[in-house]
């Protein structure tokens, strides 16, 4: 299928957004990552499944606004041990397709691969990963990024870093 | 790294604050407790919760062993081994479902809920045969305690409640907290592991002197009132509860500042519906008396950890592997409550918590701490001056003491010293 000039340029937008987001998580810039959220995101990595309901089941990781700024701090406070010395990372990110465009709203599909190294050893950390990106004065902006990882109905060591 | 010198026992190791380091590390020391401890003693296994209707089971373990746990048409809770008795095949690859029964799909045989054998293929091929004694394993006792479900691989031994002892309080001062008397554990497991020894996680979840500092990142940046409860000031306990079974116990402080819910945090303005609850449950003057005291912060031997707002279930696997199953505590009646307690919990613990990210990290350095040769010993003397008596004879210490260490260790030679089953 051909794809009209229009969505070309969105595709490779949201490339844009979805690399540097990746390369501010691997390299802990925690402020500039932060400001990539609209102030009503939120920030879900499921567990046991990729589609319990994180209202009624635990989840690894689901922050409001609020608890997105919190996690930052607590990376930025120096004394977050699992993170201190933090761990060397890369995110492969491949697959990436548009799954909906509505307004100024586009959900984003893709595949990720995170590689960490750090005290215990090295880990891979492999998920599907779907973004729902809000267009604004500043560029686009994260609304809502779900990591589905893999494995995640087994036991995972810690996961501190910005997956 | 160190060899354990065996030939006189576990009293070699263990001295009253000091125990040796290769008892962390040390694979013969695992397998001598997989034998003496986990295949032996009450482990906790599930909730009564998980399994609400006749036909449901659940996946758990004891140790590094699955156990399904399963409820029958009768209403009879059982725990059973994953093992075809025909040629060993798994007889169940899911985490949970309902079922009327476990079929094996190597050759067709069928189980029962309670494990019998019920059908098997081309049955003339053992014409003749007892079928009768071949059957999923059950673990050969179980044993429960306010839904709390206990299995011990001995046949015989100390009953549920002698192990237990002043322990089972604890569970049911938790139990209290619900207006409807039960809680209930329907919010799923996150699996934390951790490259380390399960006893440095026993020991650490009734470790007051830690929070201060390998939490210090949390609470500086929360509004927490958490750290002050462990600060030199504080007028929180720890005991030793005998058997193993350790608290801490924070009821003095927040009795001291006598808020109701200020244990969790909040007010009884926030949660209006759980408290009109509880004063209709208990009458408002034992109802506050349970709101101002909040629910316990205890670690039952060797595995279950009730910490206030979530229980921990201990899977050791290996020296140095170890898995924490955590989930939210659900109390029975009390939807407004679920939902904050839920919501805590995820921020707290797991892979990504807030919390167990740090102190998952302090028991994997540990491990590789521990494993270097000098020196041999760690030390547990914490508070061994000032430890005492309480009212029921509990030895107990300041809030930052060593008391439940000493305690553990006491409880787990007795344990390793004790003659083969």
């Amino acid at each position: 299928m051909l794809m009209d000039a229009d969505q070309e340029q969105v595709l490779r937008q949201v490339e844009r957004f979805v690399y540097r987001e990746a390369r501010l998580q691997d390299e802990h810039r925690y402020a500039e990552w932060e400001a990539l959220w609209t102030d009503d995101g939120v920030y879900w990595v499921p567990a046991n499944g990729d589609d319990i309901d994180p209202e009624q089941q635990m989840s690894i990781l689901y922050d409001n606004r609020s608890r997105i700024a919190l996690r930052v701090r607590q990376l930025l406070s120096g004394r977050h041990y699992s993170q201190e010395p933090r761990s060397r990372l890369r995110h492969l990110v491949t697959n990436i397709e548009i799954v909906r465009r509505d307004g100024p709203e586009t959900a984003v599909g893709c595949n990720v691969l995170v590689f960490e190294s750090n005290l215990r050893g090295e880990t891979l950390w492999g998920a599907r990963t779907e973004y729902l990106l809000r267009a604004t004065g500043d560029g686009l902006r994260m609304a809502r990024k779900t990591v589905k990882l893999v494995n995640n109905d087994k036991p995972l060591y810690t996961l501190s870093f910005l997956i | 790294m160190q060899q354990a010198p065996r030939t006189n026992g576990f009293g070699r190791l263990i001295r009253d604050d000091e125990v040796h380091g290769s008892l962390y590390h040390d694979p013969a020391v695992f397998a001598e407790e997989l034998e003496k401890i986990w295949y032996r003693i009450w482990i906790y296994v599930g909730h009564e919760s998980e399994v609400p209707k006749a036909g449901d089971f659940v996946m758990k373990s004891i140790g590094p062993q699955p156990v399904i746990m399963t409820r029958d048409a009768a209403g009879t809770v059982h725990l059973l081994q994953n093992r075809c008795p025909h040629r060993g095949n798994q007889v169940c690859t899911e985490h949970r479902g309902n079922t009327r029964a476990f079929s094996c799909p190597f050759h067709n045989w069928t189980f029962a809920l309670d494990g019998r054998l019920t059908a098997f293929a081309f049955a003339d091929g053992y014409e003749g045969r007892d079928m009768s004694q071949l059957r999923l394993a059950p673990v050969p006792r179980v044993a429960s305690h306010r839904g709390f479900v206990f299995g011990s691989f001995a046949a015989h031994g100390p009953s549920l409640a002698e192990h237990l002892g002043p322990a089972a309080e604890t569970i049911d001062r938790l139990c209290d907290a619900s207006p409807e008397g039960e809680i209930e554990i329907t919010a799923g497991f996150l699996q934390h592991r951790v490259k380390s020894n399960w006893k440095f996680l026993t020991e650490n979840e009734v470790d007051g002197y830690h929070p201060a500092f390998v939490h210090s990142s949390i609470f500086g940046v929360a509004d927490s009132g958490i750290g002050a409860l462990y600060g030199a000031k504080s007028t929180a306990l720890c005991r030793d509860l005998g058997n193993g079974h350790t608290e801490i116990d924070l009821r003095p402080e927040f009795r001291r500042i006598g808020k109701p819910l200020g244990w969790f945090g909040t007010s009884p303005e926030r949660l209006p519906d759980y408290v009109a609850r509880m004063n209709r449950a208990y009458g408002p003057e034992r109802a506050r008396r349970i709101m101002i005291d909040g629910t316990p912060h205890v670690m039952i031997f060797p595995n279950l950890f009730i910490a206030e707002i979530q229980i921990f279930v201990l899977q050791a696997l290996a020296a140095d592997d170890t898995v924490q199953h955590v989930t939210a505590l659900q109390l029975k009646g009390a939807p407004d409550m679920n939902r904050r307690l839920r919501q805590q919990t995820m921020g707290s613990v797991g892979p990504a918590g807030f919390l167990l990210a740090d102190d998952s990290e302090m028991y994997e350095r540990s491990q590789r701490g521990v494993a270097q040769r000098q020196p041999e010993w760690l030390f547990i003397g914490r508070g061994a001056h000032r430890e005492r008596r309480d009212d029921n004879g509990l030895p107990v210490g300041h809030v930052t003491d060593e008391v439940p260490q000493r305690g553990i260790w006491r409880h787990y030679r007795r344990l390793m010293e004790a003659a083969p089953c």
